[in-house]
């Protein structure tokens, strides 16, 4: 236990002498939460979009005014064609076009039935359909408007249903909430992963392991030497983090803290211990960043990060379950906003301590004290 | 010139002799291929579901089985009370529940209207909304075809005209990015890494001490990758045209231009990066925050920049991938000409030329 606790003393003076360790610690979290969390939204904020109305009465008038009333909406009207309209869509200044046709007026109060156009720009689907939901709902909404004023809408006739959604646990579809969770996961990744590997590589690299080797520390002392430090800086990281998404986007933490942290501390023992393993099988720092950074973006574009795991095909799904972040993910995600406890979650803790467990064994074990 | 030679055979084998540069030269951009092509998607597919059905009749067994049967969604759990909600979105049993109201057929047929509640699990707001988009679309399906008997509703009726990617294909959106990120990676940091090792092993004093001229040694080192980042962005492209059918509308020979363009740029910005740091390992943290992540992030290859805070939306167009994506997109897909991406063109050149003016101004041949 006392040799243990030297080598802790001598990694933990190593780590706060280096200089550019603490600005790895603090501002990285920093600026991955604030950067990232803001970049990487899909919520819309705006839309771009362009009215042509070759009608030009009452009701397409109205229609308009319905739509620039909506601050979602930065609208260019006074299009002659919609030749110029799809130009607008061609040079990227808007999103959609609206073209209200000749008759609009005629058509809607004479048949009660009016066609409207709308043409998107579909290069990202996933935009074009959120933008092109929100307009249809206006549109929508305006539709239904005239329709009760006017007395049109004969019950006995008409048959709906209407649909109510309820959002739970993130009313607001806030994408931040959704975000914050994923990218602290990958940000203690990162930190596990680099920092813990780089570390021993280095040792290799400059020739000091020789001298660790020498003495008489057991193989499994000095791995732990390695890996608790940097559990330590991962879990102040952690929390570090958290307390950024609390106070820039006060994301609620539903779950219990606990229990976050007991989770985080396996997945840190867990991508540690393949951090080690990867350098025990590299010679130099660069090799080891390689193979490094080639497994961090399969295993988090893999992870269900950016696009849920459940579209993946069956084969992704399958391998997903040897992914330690496609785990992680959602455990923080279940924890904050969901408020999951440790049943709700056994699955996924039960998956992470195994490979924690393995890993740690595998690392010990690739570690020589023999070249 | 066969002295010239002779270095550039040098790199070429310091390139294919090393497995693990392999790796990043390779084999990012063919997993990175793979999975923008076949794992990643934002469209919502497979969705575990519940049914709470309070009312039993006959329409709301026909409308559930349309719901089940229409490939969104899959029935996950039966609740057999409200307070079973909670619990099996927490364990992430399911992510919507779809609750019809006691007496629905009684309602729709009498009254004209019935009700049917979504709950749906919003921490992932955006699969949430489309399910629930999906879901109403399946409804008004099934109230137009089964109970209106396909009679005209009064109201406006919306017709939608899908510009440029009438499926909505992911790929239209992901093969135009995804070369952008990937000249990234091969020109820029292994550039950038590939001197800085010279540097670190002390090599480069050697070469700098050789009669081969400053330029010459530069050149030596840029040409093996701006050659393999030919290949590769060719290798994307046709890969992309073939494979994933996304269409080149626009003028090959333009795009082509600009692919050249956009790798002399990375190029530039690996050689300017190079000149700042001293070691593999800078050369590679800096590479990978200032080059990667950006580039992947912060130029509207997944997320739109429009959506972002302002301050990042101008910190974005500091990035050289944000206007390359958009020429590809426009040329590509839309098939736009010059007469659309001459500004983002101008600003490629401009930054490359500003790369190059810093770069020699910094780069030493003597010797500390």
């Amino acid at each position: 236990m006392r040799t243990l606790y030297y080598i802790l003393q001598k990694e933990f003076t190593q780590i706060f002498r280096n200089k550019s360790m603490l600005p790895v610690i603090f501002v990285m979290p920093l600026v991955q939460m604030l950067i990232l969390v803001f970049a990487a939204t899909n919520e819309l904020r705006q839309v771009d979009l362009a009215i042509v109305d070759f009608d030009n009465s009452a009701s397409s008038r109205k229609l308009t005014t319905e739509i620039t009333g909506n601050p979602f909406f930065i609208v260019r009207q006074n299009l002659s064609s919609t030749k110029d309209a799809e130009d607008l869509l061609m040079r990227n200044k808007i999103d959609l076009a609206l073209v209200i046709p000749r008759n609009f007026d005629k058509d809607l109060t004479l048949s009660k039935r009016a066609d409207v156009q709308i043409l998107v720009d579909a290069i990202n689907g996933m935009a074009a359909q959120l933008s092109l939901g929100y307009l249809s709902n206006v549109i929508g909404n305006y539709s239904q408007k005239i329709l009760v004023k006017t007395g049109k809408l004969e019950p006995g006739l008409m048959k709906s249903i209407e649909i109510k959604p309820t959002y739970w646990f993130n009313p607001q579809l806030n994408f931040k909430y959704y975000m914050a969770p994923g990218i602290l996961v990958v940000l203690i990744t990162v930190i596990g992963v680099l920092l813990g590997g780089m570390n021993l590589v280095r040792e290799k690299e400059l020739g000091t392991i020789e001298q660790i080797n020498v003495t008489p520390i057991k193989k499994w002392q000095f791995i732990a030497g390695k890996l608790l430090p940097f559990l330590a800086i991962g879990l102040f990281d952690l929390a570090f983090g958290l307390l950024v998404a609390r106070l820039a986007f006060n994301i609620p933490i539903r779950g219990s803290m606990p229990l976050l942290f007991g989770m985080g501390s396996i997945y840190l023992v867990l991508v540690l211990s393949l951090g080690l393993f990867i350098s025990t099988i590299s010679d130099t720092v660069q090799q080891a960043t390689f193979v490094t950074f080639f497994m961090l973006i399969v295993f988090i574009l893999m992870s269900g990060l950016f696009t849920p795991v459940e579209s993946m095909p069956d084969w992704a799904q399958k391998l997903d379950y040897a992914n330690p972040l496609y785990y992680f993910v959602k455990i923080m995600r279940s924890i904050i906003l969901k408020g999951s406890n440790f049943t709700d979650i056994f699955n996924e803790f039960a998956a992470l301590s195994v490979f924690a467990i393995s890993m740690f064994g595998l690392a010990i074990f690739r570690y020589r004290k023999t070249s | 010139m066969s002295r010239f030679l002779a270095f550039l055979r040098k790199e070429f084998y310091h390139i294919f002799r090393d497995p693990r540069t392999l790796i990043i030269l390779f084999g990012i951009p063919i997993a990175q291929l793979m999975l923008f092509g076949y794992v990643m998607t934002n469209e919502v597919r497979n969705v575990k579901v519940a049914i709470v059905d309070h009312s039993k009749d006959d329409l709301s067994k026909r409308l559930s089985q349309q719901l089940l049967s229409s490939g969104f969604f899959q029935l996950a759990a039966i609740p057999s009370s409200e307070n079973d909600y909670e619990s099996l979105f927490r364990s992430g049993t399911v992510k919507e529940i779809i609750v019809f109201e006691p007496e629905f057929a009684i309602h729709l047929m009498k009254e004209g209207k019935a009700n049917i509640q979504v709950i749906a699990d919003a921490s992932e707001p955006n699969a949430a909304q489309l399910t629930v988009n999906y879901t109403t679309a399946i409804v008004n399906n099934f109230v137009k075809n089964e109970l209106m008997k396909n009679q005209p509703l009064p109201g406006i009726n919306i017709k939608v005209r899908m510009l440029f990617n009438e499926n909505m294909r992911d790929a239209y959106n992901f093969i135009p990015g995804l070369i952008a990120v990937i000249l990234m990676l091969i020109s820029a940091m292994m550039t950038a890494i590939t001197i800085a090792r010279e540097k670190e092993m002390g090599t480069m004093e050697i070469l700098l001490a050789s009669p081969l001229k400053p330029i010459q040694i530069i050149l030596g080192k840029v040409v093996p990758y701006m050659i393999l980042s030919i290949i590769s962005a060719l290798a994307v492209l046709g890969l992309g045209m073939l494979v994933f059918e996304v269409p080149v509308i626009g003028s090959f020979a333009l795009l082509l231009a600009e692919i050249l363009l956009y790798i002399f740029l990375a190029l530039t910005l690996g050689i300017l990066i190079s000149t700042f740091v001293d070691s593999q390992l800078t050369a590679m943290a800096i590479s990978g925050f200032v080059l990667m992540l950006p580039s992947i992030l912060l130029s509207g290859f997944i997320f739109p920049i429009k959506n972002m805070p302002i301050p990042l939306q101008i910190l974005a167009n500091l990035m050289p991938p944000r206007w390359f994506i958009e020429i590809n997109r426009t040329v590509m897909l839309k098939g736009g000409g010059l007469n659309e991406i001459w500004p983002n063109t101008l600003v490629l050149m401009g930054m490359s030329a500003l790369f190059i003016f810093i770069s020699i101004r910094k780069f030493k041949i003597r010797l500390q």
